[in-house]
């Protein structure tokens, strides 16, 4: 029992580092149309940066408050200078492009940094474990990660429904031309968004640094899922992204845990041991699978 | 994942010095008084230079031309011209490489490949061919038993080497409980099989399977802690086992467990990467670069002088598989008209390997020892690998006795 709840809990960070991830891509796909790839390299490129400025520094947070505006100023070139030429062009072509951002900045990083991956320690004061339950010690960084996780979902919510700015999004997610119309300036708007979503996939980057090897190519891991997540949610729904986050964070996590246990109960434990690998690789397709067939459109679709 | 263009571009500028170095070779060469025997011996270098495993290759191709540049420009008195492509870790452009330096640039001695993937679509298909390949790291087991050839060599290891001294050093070191772990592919599987071939000292409580490429590991890692093993092998290449430890040392399971693995999750690169919590890791190598020997004290400091880094077990093979061409370059004269006198030359190994003993086995696989060595941390916080001792003397791989070869 105790150790299920260790594995709840590790879902849950797994699942909040996701919706990070998620919520921007997210935006930037329900919101401007546009599927981008390159999603992984702010990440990689939050990680990159957090740890260079930790290292000089030695501060964790200076790393963190280098990395999210960094990484948002290269989103915001990326949409100037790339995306704003994709978006009324088909998906397959959005899908080219943006593929060819991700050699182009795994390239740089190697340029830039070399191949050795970079070194990055947890804080002092958030190393070490804490015993929720007598019996669980669990890692404070993981603990951190999940509570700013909640705090960004919330700030989020509170920017798209209870702010001016979070109006425009969604006026111009659901009809760009009136939205053009009626005054909002769109072309910025979706700068801005590109930005925000830059800063978020950083924010989990240079969180995942002390956690993760830091080196070229490491966006691509997460970005398979966070795809899964999104779709799971429903384009464009940031609600839906939490959502989708958690349930994949837990099963993922709770299927490598636990599946190859179970199988054990029907055959023997080298069996078991490999179906159940392979088997939890599968579950969170399985759950898409599942979750397309029983709504289309996601879990909280955006659009009607 | 590489932009061919910026590849190319760079690909080019490489290239001019090795064009400027070129004629200069022939020139010396010209002078000797054999007219028939033009130009320095070419040796196509097959290897993965991009991808995430990129320092793999770099490593070795350095290690390699270390031996050359000692030589000067020469292995064995013998000038070469080493020819270098990146495969890309991709097994068809590793035979589109080989087949063009077969046809046009009529390569005789091959070397360079990192992954068995790459090796088993190249190798079997070169030596074929009429081409002496000398592996410098990759040495899957197909190759090692009934696909062993007279033109094979290798002088790294047999890819289950390694994880068998882990074995057989948990079963020395008492360890009653393990826990073993590895990604669910083909190597994953054999680096445990391997392992269990030699671990007789006790019971492998959970045999864990990860995904290929797994960055999370808080659920295998609750799991291990509820297990309660005395020690946890590990084969998690690259960028996975960096994660492996460091969440690992996070938990706070790094003082109740004792982590072992093979040296392919513990060179200093990836030791530093990981920081403290790779203080104390125990693995198996078959070189390392603190052994004790004039020879091996030579290599390191020229590596370290040259480029200005301490080197892999990488290195080590890299420069290896060039000793070992060099030594048959020298006792035929870099005569490469009959291959079969080529290889019956290299097969002696007559040169002195940094590594120690070393000679190859009826499957032209190394018959060498195996060290354990340990990661410590220097005062300044630099992590490296530091001998223990000897687990396997004169060690044999598993496959040898189904080779055809005497």
């Amino acid at each position: 029992m105790l150790l299920f709840i260790e594995q709840v809990l590790n879902g849950l960070q797994l699942g909040v580092m996701l919706f990070l991830m998620a919520s921007g891509l997210t935006l930037v796909f329900g919101i401007m149309g546009l599927i981008n790839l390159a999603h992984g390299s702010l990440y990689m490129i939050g990680a990159y940066v957090a740890a260079t400025v930790t290292a000089f520094t030695g501060s964790f947070l200076l790393g963190l408050l280098a990395a999210v505006p960094a990484a948002a100023l290269v989103g915001a070139v990326i949409e100037r200078g790339v995306m704003r030429h994709l978006y009324d062009r088909d998906h397959l072509d959005q899908v080219l492009a943006t593929f060819g951002l991700i050699l182009f900045f795994n390239e740089l990083m190697v340029i830039l940094w070399g191949r050795q991956p970079l070194f990055m320690a947890i804080p002092e004061a958030l190393s070490g474990t804490v015993e929720l339950l007598p019996g669980v010690p669990y890692p404070v960084y993981r603990l951190v990660i999940i509570a700013v996780g909640l705090l960004v979902a919330l700030g989020l919510w509170g920017l798209i429904a209870r702010t001016r700015l979070g109006m425009r999004i969604r006026a111009g997610a659901s009809d760009r031309e009136t939205a053009d119309a009626l005054g909002v300036n769109i072309a910025l708007l979706y700068t801005g968004v590109f930005a925000l979503g830059a800063a978020l996939a950083a924010l989990a980057g240079a969180m995942a640094g002390p956690l993760l090897a830091v080196e070229a190519g490491m966006g691509e891991s997460i970005l398979i899922l966070t795809f899964v997540v999104v779709v799971i949610g429903g384009i464009g729904s940031v609600r839906g992204a939490l959502a989708g986050a958690l349930l994949v964070g837990l099963v993922d996590t709770l299927g490598r845990a636990f599946l190859p246990q179970v199988l054990r109960l029907v055959t023997d434990d080298a069996t078991a041991d490999g179906a159940g690998a392979s088997l939890a690789a599968m579950a969170i397709y399985i759950l898409m699978a599942a979750v397309l067939v029983w709504r289309p459109k996601g879990l909280f679709p955006a659009h009607g | 994942m590489t932009m061919p263009a910026l590849r190319a571009a760079l690909a080019a500028a490489l290239s001019v010095p090795l064009a400027l170095a070129a004629p200069a070779a022939s020139v010396a060469w010209a002078a000797d008084d054999d007219p028939a025997k033009v130009g320095p011996v070419k040796i196509g270098m097959v290897t993965t230079l991009s991808t995430k495993a990129g320092y793999l290759g770099a490593d070795v191709r350095d290690g390699f031309r270390l031996a050359i540049k000692q030589g000067g420009g020469a292995l064995g008195g013998v000038p070469v011209n080493l020819l270098v492509e990146d495969d890309d870790r991709d097994p068809g452009k590793g035979r589109e490489i080989a087949e063009r330096f077969v046809t046009r640039d009529d390569v005789k001695i091959m070397t360079g490949i990192i992954f068995s993937n790459v090796a088993l679509a190249v190798i079997p298909k070169v030596v074929k061919d009429g081409v002496i390949y000398v592996s410098p790291n990759a040495g899957p087991s197909q190759l090692a038993g009934k696909g062993c050839h007279p033109y094979h060599f290798n002088v790294a290891w047999q890819n289950d080497n390694l994880h068998e001294a882990m074995g057989q050093y948990a079963t020395d070191a008492g360890f009653e409980r393990m826990v073993i772990l590895a990604p669910n592919y083909p190597a994953g599987k054999d680096a445990l099989a391997g392992f269990k071939r030699f671990y007789t000292g006790g019971t492998v409580v959970s045999e864990v399977y990860t995904t290929l490429g797994q960055s999370d590991y808080a659920a295998e890692i609750a799991g291990i802690r509820n297990a309660e093993p005395d020690a946890v092998f590990f084969f998690l290449p690259g960028g996975m086992g960096i994660n492996f430890m460091k969440q690992v040392h996070q938990a706070g399971l790094g003082e109740s467990v004792q982590l072992i693995g093979s040296g392919f999750s513990a060179d200093h690169k990836l030791l530093n990467a990981v920081g403290a919590a790779a203080d104390g890791m125990l693995n198996s190598a078959q070189w390392s670069p603190d052994l004790d020997t004039p020879v091996n004290a030579a290599f390191v400091a020229a590596y370290r002088a040259e480029y200005d880094a301490v080197p892999t077990i990488y290195s080590q093979q890299g420069y290896d598989a060039a000793l070992a061409i060099g030594a048959a370059l020298e006792a035929t004269g870099g005569d490469l008209s009959d291959l079969d006198a080529f290889a019956a030359a290299l097969k002696q190994a007559d040169f002195a390997s940094p590594r120690g003993d070393f000679r190859f086995g009826t499957n032209n696989f190394p018959v060498q020892d195996i060290y354990l060595r340990k990661a410590v941390m220097d005062p300044d916080g630099t992590l490296r690998n530091e001998v223990q001792g000897v687990i396997f003397e004169d060690h044999v791989d598993a496959y040898a006795a189904a080779c055809a070869m005497k």
